[in-house]
């Protein structure tokens, strides 16, 4: 809010500038929250930042509706909407909770916004949807969805036919009905635009020699994510006749690479030289890995994560020469000797994700990684600011450290494999070391928390974490006053997400008001009622609370009377526009 | 609530006690063998440790907090740990292919014999039949048409195979599980969640649609067999 203040105190003075020269002024000011506050600042501006306004971030799609949007914003160019809560990632959603596209389409299409870019995560889209955007939108020229579901390759084709002007097809980790592979034969001939081309999460076949002849005729193309249907010499012509590619994502390779096949591949990866990111692998031999040695030394961004083939020292030998990574999304495979290499070779960085292998430990392995690659790769690397940490045990002395070594965390998720799994030396609780990291650590915005916590961890985060904006709890506390401390002590709260946590009423009930300032609650296997609930609910009409049940019949089977029963899974968000009229039948908005 | 995936994992579990084996495991739940030479002897009795528990929704039910919790494994809980779906099943292929690459090697088919690319998993769907109580699973990849795909049903349920489980012996005519003269009847379960008698539309359209597959007793399914004899003239397979 600084900055509107700023602004307020010469909005006189800026009054008497035309229009158009604020309207220019604000072109400088992209981000939306900056935009927010700019729109308060006087009924003029409003109005000027209104019309001027080009990209809208709805955090949550039922929070307000399209026509109120395309009301307020009708100069409206690049939108991003997201649907399903985020426990929606782990199953703990319906699949038919919500989410749809469709509305909002059919009324940016009515309306002729201009749309040009559309990016949606955890939303459910049809191929009708992919039709009518493709047909409605003149000048559309991006499309990015990710963690989406609900349409198939037939969507995919329309936009490829109809999108004349498409710069990017960006699909991450959706669910798509694969009706194999001619959807690439839908982008005209004339189509030459392309700078951006996703489709690693396609599970069919692909047309190889579509995707040749696309990859081509695309100068532009700086991103190119292939599925695993694309063999090693396919990708070998098509690094060959996109040399200027910055972005790679790996199909699937044949185990036994021929050595004339692996010797042309190396040759094509060699003149990439302006190669900067690499992902995918998902079925590779590690050979084929050492492919890609030519250009290691130029990688920033690094995902390995899909690479479940590839063993620790194949990761190791290749990961310690990318000295130059900013970005590196691994599995526990590489070991906590791989971090301590990590920490070693990769000054620069910035955002580390260890995946585990072996999520429900079933092979009984002892390669995965500890509190010992975590405390290394701290030490290691000066630059880090995210994290996200998959592990089987935790220290809070390595809490401690980590948090001594790297204050400058913005986002800090550590996931210890068993729920409520103590300290394993002291077998204490965690509670002191997160609480050293929400300490030391004062622009933390993200954390999640796991291992054995009691309501003192809580009193630590609502004390210290001042910039905290999402936090995940999962089995951890005591009592209400663990939700309480969180509550009112975290000033700049937006989701809160808690599961098998014994947080009740009291905590729910007790401050009503906060959640207006709040993207979203949910809360699942807790002690909260429906009783609890529905109070709630009369207390705060501008929330929708959603009660999910268990069993898709739910409400009919219940006994609504009881509210003394527990809610299974609470979900609740402010909105402007009141009860959503297409929940299905196993929600219940209160 | 049970999640898809750790279904999945319990059944392809299962798959790998009554695949790799020779003539499988039994249960007391499967209708006895007929002849008993499906079994072999390397048939074993499935116990409760080969039906990992999944459930414990309410984890918080079950445990205190604050040091007296027993320890959970993760495999228990829905949900955990917080690891995308998209995630989990590109790891959960790693592992049906490694089963998958073990059990290849017994079985001999021509469709199998194919490159590596061609085993990803999107295709299986799970297959139960009235009577028995384990379900299979089925590639709808590895299939192209209606008559392929009943054909290896007939297989893996019907005949004396090695691995099959089933109503073994009891058949030796062609079962036509299509046509709606034999005994059962074959039906799938849509992406609505309605249950449709396979065979009226288009095999591609089908296979987009379909869920899981049952093979019904035609006395249970009377309704849906009367109505395919007449769409039989009508439908070409």
């Amino acid at each position: 809010m600084d900055r509107a203040i700023k602004l307020q105190l010469s909005t006189s003075e800026m009054n008497y500038f035309p229009d158009e020269v604020i309207e220019h002024i604000f072109d400088f000011i992209p981000s939306h929250r900056d935009r927010n506050s700019i729109s308060l600042v006087s009924k003029s501006w409003h109005k000027i930042e209104r019309y001027s306004r080009h990209q809208v971030f709805i955090g949550n799609c039922y929070a307000i509706s399209p026509e109120r949007l395309i009301r307020r914003f009708p100069c409206l160019r690049s939108l991003t909407l997201k649907g399903k809560p985020h426990f929606a990632d782990f199953n703990l959603v319906p699949h038919e909770w919500g989410g749809f596209l469709h509305p909002w389409i059919d009324a940016l299409s009515k309306a002729r916004v201009g749309l040009e870019e559309l990016r949606l995560k955890r939303m459910v889209v049809s191929d009708e949807s992919l039709e009518l955007l493709s047909r409605s939108f003149v000048g559309f020229k991006s499309l990015v969805l990710v963690s989406c579901d609900g349409f198939t390759t037939d969507g995919l084709a329309s936009i490829a036919a109809n999108c004349r002007n498409l710069r990017e097809l960006d699909l991450q980790e959706n669910e798509i009905d694969d009706h194999r592979g001619q959807w690439l034969n839908c982008f005209p001939d004339s189509s030459t635009t392309l700078v951006s081309l996703n489709f690693a999460c396609l599970k069919g076949e692909t047309n190889l020699s579509a995707l040749e002849r696309l990859v081509a005729r695309s100068p532009n193309l700086k991103s190119l994510k292939v599925n695993r249907a694309v063999p090693l010499d396919a990708l070998t012509r098509l690094m060959s006749c996109a040399p200027q590619l910055v972005d790679l994502g790996v199909g699937c390779y044949e185990n036994e690479a021929e050595p004339e096949s692996f010797e042309k591949l190396m040759a094509a990866i060699k003149k990439c030289t302006l190669l900067r990111s690499l992902s995918g692998f998902s079925e590779v031999a590690p050979v084929c890995l050492t492919a890609f040695y030519p250009i290691c030394e130029n990688l920033t961004s690094l995902n390995l994560s899909y690479a479940a083939e590839i063993q620790g020292n194949h990761l190791i030998e290749f990961v310690q020469f990318c000295k130059r990574l900013q970005l590196l999304w691994i599995l526990d495979s590489i070991g906590d000797k791989g971090l301590e290499i990590v920490a070693s070779s990769c000054k620069e960085l910035q955002e580390l994700r260890v995946f585990p292998s072996d999520p429900h430990d079933e092979e009984d392995n002892n390669t995965a990684v500890t509190e010992v690659g975590l405390v290394a790769i701290s030490a290691g690397c000066p630059k880090l600011h995210s994290i996200l940490y998959f592990c089987k045990q935790m220290t809070n002395a390595a809490l401690i450290t980590v948090a001594k070594n790297c204050p400058n965390f913005i986002r800090f998720r550590l996931c210890i494999l068993e729920p409520n799994k103590p300290d394993h030396i002291t077998s204490q609780s965690l509670d002191e070391g997160f609480g050293a990291i929400v300490q030391a650590c004062k622009g933390l915005r993200r954390l999640s928390v796991s291992g054995l916590l009691t309501d003192k961890v809580f009193l630590y985060i609502g004390m210290y974490a001042a910039q905290l904006e999402m936090l995940s709890i999962a089995f951890a506390g005591d009592t209400d006053k663990g939700m309480l401390y969180v509550l009112n002590g975290c000033k700049k709260l937006r989701k809160l997400e808690i599961r098998d946590s014994p947080f009740g009423n009291a905590a729910l009930l007790a401050d009503v008001g906060k959640y207006e300032t709040m993207r979203s609650l949910w809360m699942s296997s807790c002690e909260v009622t429906l009783g609890g609930c529905k109070r709630l609910a009369r207390n705060a009409p501008w929330l929708n609370v959603e009660i999910i049940n268990e069993n898709e019949n739910g409400r009919m089977e219940r006994n609504e009377e009881d509210e003394r029963e527990k809610v299974d899974r609470l979900y609740l968000y402010r909105t402007v526009v009141g009860t959503r009229k297409d929940a299905p039948p196993c929600v219940t908005i209160l | 609530m049970i999640s898809e995936l750790e279904m999945e994992k319990a059944e392809s579990e299962l798959e790998l006690g009554l695949g790799l084996s020779l003539g499988g495991g039994t249960a007391a739940k499967i209708g006895k063998p007929g002849g008993g030479g499906a079994w072999g002897e390397s048939g074993r009795l499935l116990t409760a440790k080969d039906f990992p528990s999944v459930g414990s929704k309410r984890a918080a039910d079950s445990a205190s907090h604050a040091g007296a919790s027993p320890p959970r494994s993760s495999s228990q809980v829905v949900g955990w740990p917080p690891i995308g779906s998209h995630r989990m099943n590109s790891l959960a292929s790693k592992s049906a292919r490694e089963e998958e690459g073990e059990a290849g090697k017994k079985k001999v088919k021509d469709d199998e014999t194919k490159d590596v690319n061609k085993k990803v998993q999107v295709g299986f769907i799970k297959v139960n039949i009235d009577g028995v109580a384990i379900g299979r699973k089925v590639d709808l990849n590895a299939h192209s048409s209606y008559e392929n795909l009943a054909q290896t049903l007939e297989d893996m349920f019907f005949r004396g195979n090695p691995g099959t489980i089933g109503l073994t012996g009891q058949f030796t005519k062609p079962l036509r599980l299509l046509d709606g003269s034999s005994e059962f009847v074959l039906t799938y379960e849509d992406k609505e969640g309605d249950w449709m008698l396979v065979g009226d539309v288009p095999w591609r359209m089908f296979i987009t649609s379909v869920k899981r597959l049952r093979v019904m007793k035609t006395s249970e399914a009377n309704g849906l067999a009367a109505r395919h004899q007449e769409s039989n003239e009508r439908q070409r397979k």
